[in-house]
Formats: C-alpha cells, sequence, structure tokens
C-alpha cells in the first residue's frame, strides 16, 4: 500500500512553532502564495511515510510527530465547528488514536494524509457534535496482497500540493466561504455553487486510481 | 459497482456531504450512491482533499494539553474498537444501507401503502426522512409533487416519468417544479431508496389519503 518517497530536503514537520498562515494573515501577491509551499509538499509527502511506520512497525516516533503537527490541527477544527475546549481536546485525541487503529486503511494513491485526517476529524465532528450517524461507502481498500503504483502515489501527492496553491490564489472572500462550509458554519443550501474550486485534476487522478483499486481488487 | 449509470449527484451535494453537512438521510443518499458509482465517488474525495486544505492551512492552531500524547497512547493500548461485521454481498442493497436495514433484502421491513406499493422508513435524524420503496412491476407511484427536494435512486428494476428512464444507480433529483409520477418497469418489481426533507405534497384527492401512511 505504501510508497517509499525519499525526501532528500526534507525538514522536520514544524511541531510546535506557528504555521505560515497564507489564508487570513499575509498579504499575498495574486495567484502567488508567499510561504513556502514547496516545503508543505514535501511535508505533505514525509506524512505518507510516517503513517506507513505506525502500519508495519507501530513506530511510536512516527506517531508522535503526526501527533504534534495534527492534533492541534484538529482540535481548531473541532473548536471552529462548535465544540467546547474540553470536548475537541478529547476528540482530537480520539481521531488521532483512529488514525493509528486504521492505518492499514489509508490509501495514499486517494488522499494525503491532511485529506484523510480531515475525513476521520469530520466524522467525529458529526458523531459528538452533531449527534448522527455518518453512513460512508462500502469501504475499498487494496487488502495484503496488492498496493497502489508509486507514481500514483507520488502524483496525487503532487497534485494535493497544486490544488493547495490554486485554492491560495482564489479571492479572499471565496476561500472565507469555502472555510465556512467545511468548518461546518454553513447549511448544505448555502453553499450551493460555491465551486470555481480547480478539482479537474485530482478528480481525474482519483478517478484513475479507483480503476487501479478495482482492478486490483477483481 | 455499476457502468452505466446516467443521473448522477450534484456537486453541491457532493461538496455537502464531503464537509459534512447533510442531514443523515441525505447522507444515506450520497453513500449508497458512491457505493455503486466511482465517478462521483472520485469527485466527493476531490472535494475532501479541500477539506485536507482548510485542515492543514487553519488561521490557528489549538495547543493541546500536556499529557494528551500520553492520553492518547493509553486510549490507543485499550485496542481498537471492534471492526463491524463485514456485509454480505448484496445485488439489490449496497453496505450502508445494508446497516440502516439490519440485515441484506430479506430483512427489509415492508408496509403496505396502497395499490401494491410498499414502504420502509429507515431510522435516520428527522431533519429529513430515508425510506426504501417497492413498487410492482409496471406500477405507478401516486402523481405528487413536492415541498422541498426529493431524491430518488433505483436499487433494482428500473422507472420511468415525465423526466426519463431510470435504472439501478440512477438518481433522479426532484423539486417543488416537478410533479411528476414515476412508473416501474414491467420486467421486474422496483426497488428504490427516495430521500425528502419535507413532506410530499399530493396533487390528486385519492392519493392524498395515502399521504398519511406514507410518513415523511
Ligand atoms: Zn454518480
Amino acid at each position: 500500500m505504501f510508497t517509499e518517497i525519499d525526501i532528500a530536503t526534507m525538514d522536520e514537520p514544524a511541531a510546535d512553532s506557528v504555521p505560515p498562515q497564507p489564508w487570513r494573515t499575509n498579504k499575498r501577491i495574486k495567484g502567488k502564495p508567499v510561504n513556502g509551499t514547496k516545503k508543505s509538499c514535501d511535508t505533505r509527502a514525509e506524512w505518507v511515510n510516517h503513517i506507513k511506520r505506525i502500519r508495519d512497525a507501530q513506530d511510536q516516533a512516527a506517531f508522535a510527530e503526526l501527533f504534534q503537527h495534527f492534533a492541534p490541527r484538529v482540535k481548531a477544527f473541532l473548536i471552529r465547528s462548535g465544540s467546547d475546549a474540553t470536548t475537541a481536546e478529547e476528540c482530537a485525541q480520539e481521531v488521532m488514536a483512529t488514525l493509528w487503529h486504521k492505518a492499514h486503511l489509508f490509501d495514499p494513491s486517494r488522499a494525503t494524509v491532511a485529506t484523510w485526517v480531515f475525513t476521520i476529524a469530520r466524522n467525529k465532528r458529526i458523531d459528538v457534535i452533531r449527534k448522527q450517524r455518518r453512513p460512508e461507502p462500502e469501504e475499498l481498500d487494496w487488502g495484503p496482497e496488492a498496493e497502489p503504483e508509486q507514481d500514483d502515489v507520488i502524483a496525487l501527492q503532487q497534485e494535493t500540493a497544486q490544488l493547495r496553491t490554486a485554492i491560495l490564489a482564489l479571492p479572499e472572500a471565496q476561500r472565507e466561504l469555502i472555510e465556512k462550509a467545511y468548518f461546518g458554519d454553513l447549511s448544505h443550501r448555502e453553499i450551493a455553487s460555491q465551486t470555481g474550486l480547480p478539482l479537474g485534476t485530482i478528480k481525474s487522478r482519483i478517478r484513475l486510481a479507483l480503476d487501479r483499486l478495482r482492478h486490483a481488487m477483481n | 459497482m455499476s457502468k452505466s449509470i446516467k443521473h448522477h449527484l450534484t456537486d453541491d451535494l457532493l461538496m455537502a456531504y464531503a464537509a459534512g453537512n447533510l442531514p443523515e438521510a441525505f447522507d444515506l443518499m450520497v453513500a449508497t450512491h458512491l457505493s455503486l458509482c466511482d465517478h462521483c465517488r472520485a469527485r466527493a474525495e476531490s472535494f475532501e482533499a479541500v477539506g485536507g486544505q482548510v485542515l492543514e492551512d487553519q488561521a490557528q492552531t489549538a495547543q493541546m494539553g500536556s499529557d494528551a500524547l500520553a492520553a492518547t497512547m493509553a486510549l490507543i493500548s485499550q485496542g481498537a474498537p471492534t471492526p463491524k461485521p463485514a456485509h454480505k454481498k448484496c445485488a439489490v442493497l449496497p453496505a450502508p444501507l445494508q446497516d440502516y436495514v439490519g440485515g441484506d433484502v430479506n430483512d427489509i421491513r415492508w408496509r403496505p401503502v396502497g395499490m401494491g406499493v410498499k414502504q420502509a422508513i429507515l431510522p435516520t435524524t428527522n431533519e429529513a426522512t430515508a425510506r426504501l420503496l417497492f413498487i410492482p412491476a409496471g406500477a405507478a407511484v401516486p402523481d405528487h409533487s413536492h415541498r422541498g427536494i426529493e431524491m430518488t435512486m433505483v436499487l433494482q428494476g428500473a422507472f420511468s416519468d415525465e423526466v426519463d428512464h431510470f435504472a439501478r444507480g440512477d438518481v433522479e433529483i426532484a423539486d417543488q417544479d416537478l410533479e411528476h409520477m414515476p412508473v416501474a418497469d414491467i420486467s421486474e418489481d422496483c426497488i428504490c431508496l427516495a430521500v425528502t426533507d419535507a413532506p410530499l405534497k399530493f396533487t390528486k384527492l385519492m392519493p392524498r389519503l395515502f399521504q398519511p401512511f406514507l410518513r415523511i
């Protein structure tokens, strides 16, 4: 399932430092994010190997690094979504524990680690804050026999980095609407047509990965 | 996986599903369709990628408690939650629907609503209603219009109405402007998942009598 991605220039994932906040605080030149997208892209790819180390070796050091990066983001996400701080803290811990337990289900040819963490955090929000069940599509996984192609994994990770660049280049007002939608601040009626999101490339990439997965499953 | 699906979900619905903003009954509709349609699954997962960016690039993060990592490791050491029992292969009900029915197509608890049509309401939050509909081959569902949105997805057989022909996996999205009368194909009994966010409004006097039974 996992693929080694060699990142010679990899910085250690920032643990306690405040991350760049390009969505809000920085003056941007149109179409050109100011803060190191390159580094962020590399960080993203690095996390794939962290998940692999957890899956294959129950690597607690890898988990600790993931925790330092993602747990404060999950907690902030839950607070923004209407949770109190105590609940958000507990839920962020549960989300991170889920990441450990489900490491074998992560498919890096279809999602980055950030995307995967988002889906777990979102489901936790629906469960705990909205108090409803979350129906999920039939699970598709590579199983113990097959793995995604390394090229597919790299391409997906890179294209997600490009998606990020494109989102950062959107007008401020539109980015805020998108953010609100994902924090649950807008109902589904209100987010109608908040697209204009450049999703064509990544959608085709995921579709290709699904085709390969279906082929491997049959 | 059906390759012949013609009628898909809208971007708005897929984005709202990815963002986690839909009433449970609509989540069930989307999850059921995605189980049959890789085209829409890829679209939904691309909207999830946007969620990943939002999570990653929040203006502020929230500091975790000093013992949070240790507490999480303790949580992990309690072991993984027991996995849900594996779903049976069922030619009619995809996995998410099996969860709501509590079994396969033979376990659906149908209730007659008249003229051979049967329904089974599924247990979701009451912002919106999900139900399975059974329409005998060749039969019609009473002529009705809608106050809100009604989505109907075919699971078995097929139906036609004023708009088009709908087969397994196809979703018809009807709003208040559409007054329609779906008729099941003659070849096979039709089973559908129908989701509404407001009560149905029947347009003829006779079918109105059935409305109390078609609880929405
Ligand atoms: Zn579709």
